[in-house]
């Protein structure tokens, strides 16, 4: 990524714009132009913006079932070989359906913020 | 070439999803789950053709897609019309020598307004011609993508944005379609009704619905929390209650006179009471709060007992 820094045009007079220039090789502008898309993850952007809460799996009581991992519309659950789950949380966007779905209701929905992302592993 | 359905998890871990994440639906939409169960029970090559609507718009905003397997959008009205071409040009190129596999299984996807109203006739187009297309209809109750208006799978009591409700009406006063029977009366091979919480009878029905000679339908029920009302985590749950209490009965018509009723409706002693269904969802929210309307929901639960027992009676259940 690089920046392309240019005066303000609005009347407020006193800032400077700062315009994200895409150069990333996924970009819209470096897409092949044909008449047909190509798949991609993240195809309209990070959904993880999304959320107001974030699930939050308990290890301690996860009897690594894969219910959670089966209905999760988004597909961001992904499992170890042994089926223990990970939430992807760039494209989650916490509707919720795990935490209501998991048989040992083992995944709780917190605020967004109030994660401890150290937590995690 | 043929691949086994997927209906034990241990198998499904080994079956790739057909939708990548970070799709535009909103959060709680149970349609990517069906298409995510839908992609479990393929067998081979598969084409997708999708009628405008909620999945079409929020997964492939061009110049992306969601989708890993091949997929066409075609307008509202004909997507099984487009379904049917898919078919008949992969049969000439195939003769041509120009494609390598024999059979590629064709899925035509819409939802409630482009198969209950707008795509109705092309539908039944394709049924009277006998393509071999699976049509699969998400049924979240409205034209849920335009801004939540009425449409033929709008049930009887539901408030949408062309059917207020107020002092003066309760919602839509009309009853729903029955497209599974409509569509069974074509006497085409295979109609099935399923759910999405219910996991193993989605992929079992829709794997026999590919494997039939000629075309079938199934009708899935998708709960929609925006035009809902409902809590966006309370979408399987809500899945799970059209079925038990008989709003969306699971069972399939085999040549459009065969009725077999599915496990999970099979094992219902008596319907859950409607109200169950209901209260989680704001859209019914009116009928509580203003005493007049009491009448209307008893007239709605008679409607749905009559449908019930119609049902069971036609299944041969007791």
């Amino acid at each position: 990524m690089s920046l392309r820094v240019r005066s303000c045009r609005a009347h407020s007079g006193c800032v400077l714009v700062v315009n994200e220039v895409n150069t990333e090789p996924e970009g819209r502008a470096n897409m092949p132009k044909t008449s047909y898309s190509k798949p991609s993850v993240g195809a309209t952007g990070k959904t993880g913006s999304w959320r107001t809460f974030d699930p939050v799996i308990n290890y301690k009581e996860c009897s690594k079932c894969r219910t959670c991992w089966l209905y999760c519309p988004e597909a961001v659950i992904t499992l170890e070989d042994d089926g223990t789950p990970h939430i992807d949380y760039d494209y989650c966007k916490g509707c919720g359906i795990c935490a209501q779905v998991c048989p040992r209701k083992c995944i709780d929905m917190v605020r967004k913020g109030t994660r401890d992302e150290e937590d995690e592993e | 070439m043929t691949e086994e359905a997927a209906v034990r998890i241990k198998d499904m871990l080994e079956k790739d999803e057909i939708l990548s994440s970070g799709h535009r639906m909103c959060a709680g939409c149970a349609a990517p789950t069906i298409v995510k169960l839908m992609g479990m029970a393929l067998r081979g090559p598969t084409v997708v053709c999708e009628a405008t609507g909620c999945l079409e718009v929020a997964t492939t905003i061009y110049p992306y897609t969601a989708w890993k397997i091949p997929w066409i959008h075609v307008a509202f009205e004909n997507a099984s019309a487009v379904a049917s071409g898919v078919v008949e040009a992969y049969k000439v190129m195939h003769q041509k020598g120009r494609f390598e596999h024999e059979h590629v299984d064709v899925i035509a996807i819409g939802g409630d307004g482009g198969t209950f109203d707008i795509g109705f006739g092309s539908l039944s187009g394709m049924l009277e011609r006998g393509h071999d297309v699976v049509y699969m209809v998400y049924d979240n109750g409205a034209y849920q993508n335009t801004g939540i208006q009425r449409s033929g799978a709008t049930l009887p009591g539901q408030e949408t944005t062309t059917s207020w409700a107020g002092k003066v009406s309760p919602g839509k006063e009309q009853r729903k379609k029955p497209i599974a029977e409509i569509v069974a009366a074509h006497k085409i091979p295979y109609v099935a009704t399923v759910s999405p919480y219910h996991r193993r009878d989605f992929i079992q029905k829709f794997r026999k619905a590919l494997e039939v000679e000629g075309p079938a339908f199934i009708h899935a029920i998708s709960p929609c929390p925006r035009g809902w009302r409902s809590e966006t985590g309370k979408s399987m749950e809500l899945a799970k209650l059209a079925v038990e209490t008989g709003i969306h009965p699971l069972y399939e018509v085999f040549d459009g006179e065969e009725y077999k009723m599915s496990g999970p409706s099979k094992r219902i002693k008596e319907l859950t009471p409607i109200e169950d269904y209901m209260k989680p969802q704001g859209q019914f929210r009116h009928l509580f709060k203003d005493p007049q309307w009491e009448g209307f929901r008893e007239q709605i639960q008679t409607w749905i007992k009559e449908d019930w027992e119609l049902l069971k009676k036609k299944c041969g259940v007791e």
